[in-house]
């Protein structure tokens, strides 16, 4: 049923959209984690933010590979729904994993940081592969490539400073911290399962 | 009796003085930029205040009377203080949150006996408060730099424990949201010794005063509330003291109160235990604590 190219195209707007929202909603809620162990200063902002960025690097670096081999919009799906597999571990033992780090790593700094790269690090590289992926699969000739990802990091970065916003000014006073993770994981998957829906194997022009 | 009239008139003519002049009188004495914040150091005549904000007359964080060091000036300290009518014979005492350091001074001097250490999370405030508000070097006051989350877990996991903790961590703009918490009050209650009391400097306006009185109740069946324009919280591990008690023990510091110009008979009312909020109110926890965003709407 589903199986337009034209499905395909907003789809990965879609997911390049959600995905932002979703790395961002997660980064805040990971300040909110790390706070009982470490504290909210800066440093452990910093912490978080370093183990984010550094994540969603390596994430570009595979994502970009991975769509060199038959990509699809499937593929797409199912790389976001692995990111949201991943944040389930958060949900389940953050506080006796961070209670371990902080054990064994006394100085709050340090302490944050191995913290962070604990809980984040794999759910953010999975959502790193999103973009670059996307990127492959709405580019149709090399002319208008530019104009194509230029368009996608606008949907995937206004996605994050939505996700960004509406978590620090109003999920945190509505929710409670895993409750706001699992429903970002249930958008996730809603999303994930209706790209792999689409019928099609490749988008490739 | 005529001298004694103009004596009167010169003296409330002076202070009449002093009040217009203080409002315009307000000097920088000192900026000290630090991770947090900017730490500032104003002096309005005799008065020196620690601020967080530009805008000192809303952010004091602590005031002393520079000729009079060992006067308290604010309201909050004193209330606080009056913690010791609850504990009169604290060994330990921990307290988070130096700010100009004007409780572990009073302490100090109150019950010599007691090992005090100290939580300040901002290195530039425990500068400020030794250079500038008679901190100095005092040895007995153990200071650790560190969050105060942090160290109650830390201290926790060394055993050790606490005969009074004083909680003032927060300030008009800002309140630590972890140390906020049902999740940290336990800890706190776990780090007090059998019998150990708590006193913490909160708010008494805006929406989150129910908030935060449910989440005190959820892990304190009882405490004592006094209220000015703070609120101190005053907490047990184990029963609280009758009216008697709190005046006996009150007696032992009519003393050394009044050496900081504090009226023990003043305080005495103030302990009161009505459960003045609303109990429906959504307890704070790790997972759900909005502080700051409850407090915006003010009451």
């Amino acid at each position: 049923m589903l199986k337009t190219a034209g499905m395909q195209l907003i789809l990965s707007y879609v997911i390049a959209g959600w995905s932002g929202f979703f790395v961002m909603a997660v980064e805040l809620l990971g300040g909110r984690l790390l706070a009982p162990t470490f504290g909210s200063s800066i440093y452990v902002w910093g912490a978080i933010i370093t183990v984010f960025m550094l994540a969603l690097s390596i994430g570009y670096l595979a994502g970009g590979r991975l769509s060199m081999k038959a990509p699809s919009v499937r593929k797409l799906g199912l790389i976001l729904i692995v990111a949201a597999l991943t944040v389930l571990p958060l949900l389940l033992f953050a506080v006796p994993l961070l209670d371990a780090v902080a054990n064994a790593i006394p100085d709050p700094r340090f302490g944050s940081l191995v913290g962070a790269t604990v809980l984040f690090f794999i759910p953010t590289v999975f959502s790193g592969m999103i973009s670059p992926y996307a990127v492959r699969l709405i580019v149709p000739d090399r002319s208008s490539s530019g104009r194509h990802a230029g368009q996608l990091y606008f949907v995937s970065t206004f996605g994050s400073a939505a996700g960004t916003l509406l978590t620090s000014f109003y999920l945190v006073l509505i929710l409670e911290v895993n409750q706001i993770l699992l429903t970002l994981m249930a958008i996730s998957g809603v999303i994930g399962a209706i790209a792999c829906l689409v019928r099609g194997e490749t988008n490739a022009q | 009796m005529r001298s004694n009239w103009r004596a009167w008139l010169l003296a409330s003519a002076g202070l009449f003085v002093a009040f217009a002049a203080s409002a315009d009188n307000m000097k920088l004495l000192h900026s000290e930029r630090s991770l947090y914040r900017e730490v500032l150091v104003y002096e309005t005549g005799d008065v020196r205040c620690i601020c967080f904000t530009r805008f000192c007359r809303i952010g004091r964080q602590t005031c002393q009377d520079v000729k009079h060091p060992d006067r308290i000036v604010m309201n909050y300290p004193q209330m606080m203080l009056s913690s010791l009518f609850v504990k009169p014979e604290p060994k330990s005492v921990l307290i988070i949150g130096l700010g100009g350091g004007t409780i572990p001074r009073a302490l100090h001097d109150m019950v010599p006996q007691a090992r005090i250490d100290v939580v300040e999370i901002d290195p530039a405030v425990v500068k400020v408060a030794r250079r500038f508000f008679d901190l100095g070097a005092n040895r007995e006051l153990n200071v650790i730099e560190a969050d105060g989350r942090v160290l109650v877990k830390r201290a926790l996991r060394e055993q050790k424990s606490y005969d009074l903790i004083m909680l003032d961590a927060f300030d008009h703009e800002y309140i630590p949201e972890h140390l906020l918490t049902r999740e940290f009050l336990q800890e706190v209650k776990a780090l007090l010794a059998p019998g150990g009391v708590l006193a913490a400097n909160t708010f008494s306006s805006s929406r989150l005063y129910d908030h935060e009185s449910a989440t005190y109740a959820s892990v304190f069946p009882e405490f004592f509330n006094l209220k000015r324009e703070n609120r101190v919280i005053i907490a047990a591990d184990g029963p609280l003291p009758s009216a008697d008690q709190l005046r006996d023990n009150s007696k032992r510091f009519e003393q050394a109160f009044s050496s900081f110009g504090i009226s023990t008979a003043k305080l005495l009312p103030l302990f009161s235990r009505k459960q003045d909020w609303d109990r429906d109110a959504r307890i704070l926890t790790d997972q759900y604590s909005p502080a700051n965003l409850l407090n915006f709407g003010k009451n």
